[in-house]
């Protein structure tokens, strides 16, 4: 028996030595394609667009599934309320619009050459495959325009900064899925730097510990992006326009239609995600009114990078004594005023504000009418309470700041802040030019005048979930003070009690042991007499 | 000196672990009600919902225990000799008088206890263990279409405490009202109760 069983041992050992030597098996890939090999791809690219036409000889839809997506046009019509919204439109409280500053926006942009409005949007070689798809991690694209640098180039223009030149065939011959480091190449740094903006991203996601985001563990799960922000024909699933506020659904099953959004904590957890612990059915229960966010995410900017948390524009302008303008840093070394764009408040690891939210999220837009006198002004409300049935309670990162107005139309307006030329404010410091530049551009009026007034931007919390022994626990709600203290129309055990009820059941209770006191009192001095 | 065995093996039990349950219960209900901190919410939450399991397979048993053997019959309320007892409580009680009712096998409780502790069966606990399961499902009864408050059922909730709460305060108390102050107590722990010579005199 032994010395069968060490025979079909040596066997097996021997055929596979000799499969292995007759054909080594590939390099187990995903996909089924190497683009090394593709004849298109082995030759000298001077541009861009000649790499996307490359591309487009095979992957024929490409470009079109593109031109269909928020990605290329930055614009979207919000289904709920006809509101017209995209990068190209909002005015946000950070660096306030896009308009005339599309030199500068638009780098991250999935497109070629987009600087002004004869940008041609129907152009399928204009589409930039590469940055979503460079495995390499060698692709870049300039300012003004976004053109990748194919020999070194000075950029910005008079900046004295030299981006050297990178190959564009030998990226091209690496292409292939999207990544934490393509996506994250512009969404890690919205708001003009690494996490300046989301608060849930950063660049500490583009290799991140567990304890930053669970799913994303660059040792664990190792999820990308579009793990969860599946891509159907381009299309990447999940918005922060018309975001979902409640998936009551279950979690999606292989073969099964469904149409709810498959980027949802519930898309794969679906209702009842506790299974262990201590009162999993409890923790389920919550699920109606608390957004898993709520205790998954603890705090946000958990990696490292602070993220901006108010950003006040009307202190902005002051120079030296020599008319130049200057940074001050904190002692982390984290700018907190620049000429350029006033005064900013940046912080880690931030516990979230909480608020009841539906999905739905109207902005101010361009013409709507806004007054300091009003308060403090919603750059985005978002709807939803605790009765409408819809809602969940969400944490949010709220971006404060102080912006400039058109005072006498009341109106926001789309100051012209980048560029070399003699409005942008960033060069010329004269906030009444740049307001006239940005609003005569987008055709809309302005008196001539300038204010500031508050405003606020809501972010829904939905990046670094932590592992679960890092869950808020119940005691940070349950109690007075505690992180839902504001979380208006719903009962929470250990912060709400009726207050009539406490006072007459306190009164009760010590009425009746003041009198079996009193009544053992009596008793003991009756006693001794 | 006479001596009468009054509470049975079960009967002992039950009430002693019922009242260890019940001012678990207090502790770690008062703790959930916000009303101080002491082992956490999470951890008051667990401990009161043991209990309260605990609790209710303990009365299950007691009521069985109750039908079968009759002694449910010790509730009846009873308006007789009510006010000779009350009088001894607010007057007789400082004379050294002894108390006027004389407990036997088949009525055990004075009328006024009775009354206290069929209000204890028939008002406080029902309230408190209605109360409690609506609290402990109420999310499987708002999908079965049974449209609770949360506010609502954890308010009665609180009632039904305080309610609880007043009576073990009252009830400790009581127990030192014996012929001794330990009289009661020992009966409680032993069963037997021993009577006082004098008892039932001015009653009788």
């Amino acid at each position: 028996m032994k010395i069968s069983h060490l025979g079909l041992l040596a066997s097996l050992l021997f055929a596979g030595i000799v499969q292995a030597a007759d054909a080594p098996a590939p390099t187990k890939l995903n996909t089924t394609a190497d683009h090394s090999k593709f004849k298109e791809l082995q030759r000298e690219f001077t541009s861009g667009p000649e790499v996307t036409k490359a591309c487009l000889t095979c992957h024929t839809e490409a470009a079109l599934q593109i031109h269909r997506t928020k990605h290329w046009t930055w614009e979207l019509v919000n289904p709920l309320n006809q509101q017209r919204l995209g990068k190209k439109n909002v005015i946000n409280n950070y660096c306030l619009s896009s308009g005339t500053n599309l030199g500068a926006c638009a780098t991250c942009h999935v497109g070629y050459g987009w600087v002004n409005s004869s940008f041609d949007f129907k152009s399928q070689e204009n589409v930039d495959c590469l940055v979503c798809h460079d495995t390499s991690g060698n692709y870049k694209k300039l300012q003004g325009g976004g053109q990748p640098p194919v020999k070194d180039t000075e950029n910005p223009p008079g900046s004295g900064k030299i981006v050297k030149a990178i190959d564009l065939a030998a990226i091209a011959q690496k292409v292939g899925k999207t990544s934490r480091d393509t996506c994250g190449a512009c969404h890690f740094f919205g708001g003009g730097g690494d996490g300046v903006k989301h608060g849930d991203m950063d660049s500490s996601l583009a290799s991140p510990e567990k304890s930053v985001d669970v799913h994303m563990d660059a040792t664990g799960l190792d999820f990308t992006c579009s793990t969860c922000h599946k891509a159907p024909a381009h299309d990447v699933v999940g918005s922060r326009y018309t975001p979902t506020g409640k998936d009551a659904g279950d979690a999606h099953i292989r073969g099964k239609v469904n149409k709810s959004n498959p980027a949802t904590c519930q898309s794969c957890h679906g209702q009842t995600p506790h299974k262990t612990g201590t009162q999993p059915a409890k923790l389920n229960q919550h699920s109606d009114k608390v957004a898993c966010q709520t205790c998954h995410i603890p705090q946000f900017a958990r990696g490292g990078v602070p993220t901006k948390m108010n950003w006040d524009w009307s202190t902005a302008g002051k120079l030296t004594p020599e008319g130049k303008p200057m940074l001050k840093k904190d002692a982390h070394g984290h700018v907190v005023y620049d000429s350029r764009k006033g005064d900013f408040v940046v912080a880690e690891n931030v516990t979230p504000e909480y608020a009841w939210f539906n999905g739905e999220v109207t902005y101010t837009l361009l013409g709507d009418k806004v007054d300091k006198a009003d308060g403090i002004t919603l750059i985005n409300a978002l709807g939803g309470n605790a009765s409408d049935g819809r809602s969940l309670i969400w944490p949010m990162k709220v971006m404060r700041g102080s912006q400039p107005y058109d005072p006498v139309n009341k109106t926001l307006v789309k100051p012209h802040v980048a560029g070399n030329d003699d409005t942008a404010y960033w060069k010329n410091f004269n906030w009444e030019k740049a307001i006239e530049t940005g609003m005569k551009d987008a055709n809309a009026p302005f008196s001539g005048k300038v204010d500031f007034l508050k405003t606020e931007m809501y972010w829904p919390i939905t990046h670094m979930v932590a592992p679960k022994e890092k869950a808020v626990g119940c005691n940070e709600c349950h109690t007075t003070g505690g992180r839902l203290d504001n979380i208006q129309g719903v009962y929470i055990p250990g912060r709400d009690a009726n207050q009539w009820v406490n006072l007459i059941g306190w009164l009760a209770a010590g009425g009746t042991l003041a009198g079996v006191m009193l009544h053992g009192l009596v008793r003991i001095v009756r006693r001794k007499n | 000196m006479e001596r009468i065995y009054i509470f049975t093996r079960f009967e002992r039990f039950w009430h002693w672990t019922q009242a260890l349950l019940i001012i678990a219960m207090l502790i770690t209900g008062f703790e959930i009600h916000g009303t101080y901190s002491l082992f956490g919410f999470d951890k008051a939450g667990q401990l009161h919902v043991y209990a309260a399991w605990a609790l209710i397979t303990l009365w299950v048993f007691a009521i069985f225990w109750h039908f079968t053997t009759g002694e449910w019959r010790q509730y009846l309320p009873s308006f007789k000799k009510i006010d000779v007892v009350i009088r001894h409580y607010a007057w007789g009680i400082f004379q050294g008088e002894p108390h006027p009712f004389k407990v036997t096998r088949a009525r055990k409780h004075n009328p006024l206890q009775a009354f206290a502790y069929l209000g204890v069966k028939l008002l406080i606990n029902p309230l408190v263990w209605i109360s409690g399961l609506a609290y402990l499902y109420y999310n499987e009864l708002n999908a079965a279409g049974v449209a609770l408050s949360l506010g609502l059922v954890a308010t009665l909730h609180t009632i039904g405490a305080f309610m609880m709460l007043c009576f073990l305060i009252a009830h400790v108390y009581l127990i030192t009202t014996g012929h001794t102050v330990t009289a009661h107590l020992k009966a409680m722990i032993s069963g037997w109760e021993e009577a006082d010579a004098e008892h039932g005199k001015q009653a009788s």
